[in-house]
C-alpha cells in the first residue's frame, strides 16, 4: 500500500492541487446557486478571462502590480455581468436567466477568441509559485503545496464572513427565502452583487493557481473546469460551501487518478484522459439519481 | 372554424410547394458554388435540429442540452454505415485500426439508422436523467453529451469509430441519386426534402393527443399528472423522438460536410442551437426555422466581412480580423436575450392571415412556411 502510494504520489499530489483550484471556483457556483437558483454558466469563462488578463497585464507591468490588478478586474467583470445580464431578468422565468448565462458564456468565449486570435497564450511564471519542490521523491511545483493551504484559509475566512458579519447574515437570509428577506428590508441587489464579487474574487485566485500549473490559456480553457466545478458543487450539495470544497477535492483527486490510469491500473491506452472528463459527469448523474440533494444539501420540498 | 383551418392548410401546402419549386429552380439556374446554397443547406439542417430541441424545451418543458451528443451519434452512424467496404479495407480512412464494420448500406437506410441509434441512446440516457428537474436535467444532459463525445474518441473503439480521427469518404450529398437511376439528385433540394419531412412529422406529433400531453406537462407537471398523464412515459417519448430527429440532422450535417469528427460536437454547438431556438421563440416551430436560416445566413454570409477585413465599405484589417464576426454576433444574441426574450415569434406560429394583414399592399411572401427559405 505504502509502496503503491509512493510510486503514484505525483498523481495524488496533482489531484489535491487541482482539487483545491476547483474548490475555489466551485464556491462561486454554489453561492450564486444558493441565492439566485441560477447555474452561472459564465463563471468558468470569468475564470478563463482572469487567466487572460494576467497574460496581458504581466506583459507590461511588474508581477507585484499585475496580480492585484487581475483580482480587481475580475471582480469588476463578475459584478458587471450580474448587473447587465442577470439583474434585468430578476422577475423573468428561471429558464431565461439560464439562457442569458449561456449567452454571456458564449460572449466571453468569443471575445477571448477575438482578442487572442484563437492562439494559446503562454501563462507567465509567477516567481515563487513556479519553483519546483521534491516531496517524497515526487517532483512538483510549489503551487501544489500552496493551493490546498490557501484554499482552506480562504474557505475559513469565507465561512467566518458568512457566519459573523451582517452581510453574511443577509446572504443566508436571501438564500433561505428571496421574497421574505426583501420584505424584511434586505437590499437584495447589494447582497447579490457581494455574492458575485466574492465568487469572482475566488475564481481569480483559482485562475492564478490553476494556470500556473497548466502554463497556457485558451478561450475555451474555462469551459471544462467550469462544468466540473459545477458538478463538484452539486456533489457536495448545492448551496453548501463545505460541500463544494469537499466535492471539488474528491473530483480533482479521482480525475488525476484516472488520468494516471495506464500506470496505476496497469491497463495501457491513451483514452484515460478523455475518460477523466467523462468520469465527472458520470459522478454527477450517479449522485443526482441516488441522492439529489448532494452530500450536505438540505432537502427541499415542492409546495403545490 | 373547420373550414378556415382547411383553407389555411391549403395555403400552407401551396407555400411549401412554392418553396420547393423555388429551391429547385435556384439550383438549376444559379452557379452551385454560390454561398446561397451553403446557407440553404446548413440552415435547413440547423432548423431540423432546432425544431427537435424546441420539441423538448418549448413543448415539453424539458430543459435539455444534449443535442450535440445526439447529432454526433447520428453523424457517426451515418458515416460508418455508408462508407463503402472498398474504402474500409484499405487504410485510407481507418489508418490505425482495422475496421470492424464489414458492410455498407444505402443513404436512406443509413439516415433512418442514424436516427434510431440516437433514439436508442436517448432511451437509455432518459431512464436515469428524466427524473431530474430543470437545471439539473440541463447539466446532466450536457454531461451525457460530453460522455458520448469521450466514448466516440476513445481509441479502444477505434475499429468502429476511427478513434479521434476524421471520418470521410462516405456517401455525401453529391452521391445522392434519384431512386433507380444514376441521375444525381439536386443536393439542396434533397436536404430540404429530408428536413421538411422530419419537421412535418414533428408538427403532426405536436398537434396530436401526445403533443397536447407534452404541452400539459410543460405548463404544470402536477396538474398534468393529476389529469392522468403518465409523466415519465411522455417525457421519455418526447426525449427519444427529439433525439431521433437530432440524429437525422447530425447525419445530414455529415452528408453536407464531407468530413466529420467528434471534436466538432462540443457543448458550444448545443449552445448555438439553443440560442437559435431562443431567437426564434421558445415554443414556435416556424420561429425556429426562420431563426436558423437567419442565424446561418448572418454567420456564414452577411457578417462574413467582419472576419475578412472589410465590412460595409469600411476597410480596416486590424479591427475586422478573424473572430470579430462571432464577437459581434454574440453581442447581438445577448441583446436579443435581454431585450426581446420572447424571440422573433414568441410561442405563436406564422399564420397567413396575420401575414396578409401585415403586408396588405405586398403579396404574402411565399417562403414563409419554410421560414424564409428562399431569401435567407
Amino acid at each position: 500500500m505504502i509502496e503503491f502510494l509512493h510510486s503514484n504520489l505525483s498523481y495524488i499530489l496533482s489531484g489535491i492541487s487541482v482539487g483545491g483550484q476547483y474548490a475555489l471556483i466551485a464556491i462561486g457556483y454554489t453561492m450564486v446557486y444558493g441565492i439566485l437558483r441560477l447555474i452561472n454558466f459564465a463563471h468558468g469563462d470569468v475564470f478563463m478571462c482572469a487567466g487572460l488578463m494576467m497574460v496581458y497585464l504581466s506583459a507590461s507591468l511588474p508581477m507585484m502590480m499585475s496580480i492585484p490588478l487581475v483580482l480587481i478586474l475580475t471582480v469588476v467583470l463578475g459584478f458587471l455581468i450580474e448587473r447587465v445580464a442577470y439583474k434585468p431578468l430578476r422577475t423573468a422565468p428561471r429558464m431565461s436567466v439560464m439562457i442569458s448565462a449561456i449567452g454571456v458564456s458564449y460572449l466571453l468565449q468569443n471575445a477571448a477568441l477575438y482578442f487572442t486570435g484563437g492562439l494559446a497564450k503562454v501563462y507567465p511564471t509567477i516567481p515563487w509559485l513556479s519553483d519546483t519542490v521534491v516531496i517524497w521523491d515526487a517532483t512538483t511545483k510549489m503551487v501544489t503545496v500552496v493551493t490546498p493551504i490557501l484554499t482552506l484559509l480562504l474557505v475559513i475566512l469565507l465561512s467566518l464572513l458568512i457566519k459573523h458579519t451582517k452581510v453574511g447574515m443577509a446572504m443566508r437570509a436571501v438564500s433561505k427565502d428571496f421574497e421574505t428577506s426583501q420584505l424584511m428590508g434586505i437590499k437584495i441587489d447589494a447582497v447579490i452583487s457581494v455574492t458575485f464579487i466574492i465568487g469572482s474574487f475566488l475564481a481569480a485566485v483559482g485562475s492564478l493557481l490553476y494556470f500556473t500549473n497548466y502554463a497556457s490559456v485558451t478561450p475555451v480553457s474555462g469551459g471544462m473546469p467550469g462544468l466540473k466545478c459545477f458538478v463538484a458543487a452539486v456533489f457536495g450539495g448545492i448551496g453548501s460551501i463545505p460541500g463544494a470544497v469537499i466535492g471539488a477535492f474528491i473530483i480533482g483527486i479521482c480525475e488525476n487518478i484516472i488520468k494516471g490510469g495506464s500506470s496505476i491500473f496497469g491497463i495501457s491506452g491513451s483514452g484515460w484522459t478523455t475518460f477523466s472528463d467523462a468520469f465527472t459527469f458520470a459522478l454527477l448523474i450517479i449522485i443526482l439519481v441516488v441522492k439529489p440533494t448532494g452530500l450536505f444539501g438540505e432537502k427541499a420540498t415542492d409546495k403545490v | 372554424m373547420k373550414k378556415k383551418n382547411k383553407t389555411e392548410l391549403w395555403i400552407a401546402l401551396g407555400a411549401i410547394v412554392i418553396v420547393y419549386l423555388a429551391v429547385f429552380i435556384l439550383e438549376k439556374t444559379v452557379n452551385s458554388g454560390h454561398i446561397l446554397f451553403t446557407v440553404l443547406k446548413k440552415g435547413a439542417i440547423y432548423s431540423l435540429v432546432a425544431v427537435s430541441m424546441n420539441l423538448l424545451n418549448g413543448f415539453t418543458g424539458l430543459f435539455s442540452l444534449g443535442q450535440a451528443g445526439f447529432m454526433l451519434i447520428g453523424a457517426y452512424t451515418y458515416a460508418i454505415f455508408t462508407m463503402p467496404v472498398a474504402v474500409k479495407v484499405t487504410d485510407q480512412v481507418y489508418k490505425y485500426y482495422a475496421c470492424a464494420v464489414p458492410f455498407d448500406t444505402g443513404i436512406f437506410v443509413a439516415l433512418i439508422c442514424s436516427g434510431l441509434a440516437a433514439a436508442l441512446f436517448a432511451a437509455l440516457i432518459g431512464l436515469p436523467v428524466l427524473r431530474l428537474k430543470s437545471d439539473y436535467l440541463a447539466i446532466a444532459t450536457l454531461g451525457f453529451a460530453e460522455i458520448i463525445r469521450a466514448i466516440f474518441q476513445w481509441d479502444a473503439l477505434g475499429p468502429v469509430t476511427n478513434g479521434a480521427n476524421v471520418m470521410r469518404e462516405y456517401k455525401d450529398l453529391t452521391g445522392v441519386t434519384i431512386p433507380f437511376t444514376d441521375i444525381p439528385f439536386p443536393p439542396t433540394l434533397y436536404v430540404f426534402l429530408a428536413t421538411g419531412i422530419c419537421i412535418a412529422l414533428i408538427v403532426l406529433l405536436i398537434n396530436s393527443s401526445y403533443g397536447r400531453a407534452f404541452k400539459a406537462i410543460r405548463d404544470d407537471e402536477v396538474a398534468a399528472e393529476a389529469m392522468g398523464i403518465n409523466l415519465f412515459k411522455h417525457k421519455e417519448m418526447s426525449f427519444v423522438i427529439s433525439s431521433f430527429f437530432a440524429g437525422i440532422s447530425g447525419a445530414l450535417l455529415a452528408m453536407y460536410q464531407y468530413t466529420v469528427q467528434a471534436a466538432q460536437f462540443k457543448s458550444a454547438m448545443t449552445y448555438e442551437i439553443l440560442l437559435i431556438v431562443v431567437i426564434g421563440g421558445i415554443g414556435s416551430i416556424s420561429g425556429s426555422c426562420i431563426a436558423s436560416f437567419l442565424y446561418i445566413a448572418a454567420s456564414e454570409w452577411w457578417l462574413r466581412g467582419l472576419d475578412m477585413g472589410k465590412f460595409l465599405g469600411i476597410d480596416s484589417a486590424t479591427v475586422f480580423r478573424s473572430g470579430f464576426r462571432k464577437f459581434v454576433f454574440s453581442i447581438i444574441i445577448m441583446a436579443i436575450v435581454l431585450f426581446f426574450s420572447r424571440g422573433l415569434m414568441g410561442d405563436r406560429e406564422i399564420s397567413f392571415r396575420g401575414l396578409a394583414g401585415l403586408f396588405r399592399r405586398k403579396p404574402a411572401p411565399a417562403d414563409a412556411a419554410k421560414g424564409g427559405g428562399t431569401d435567407a
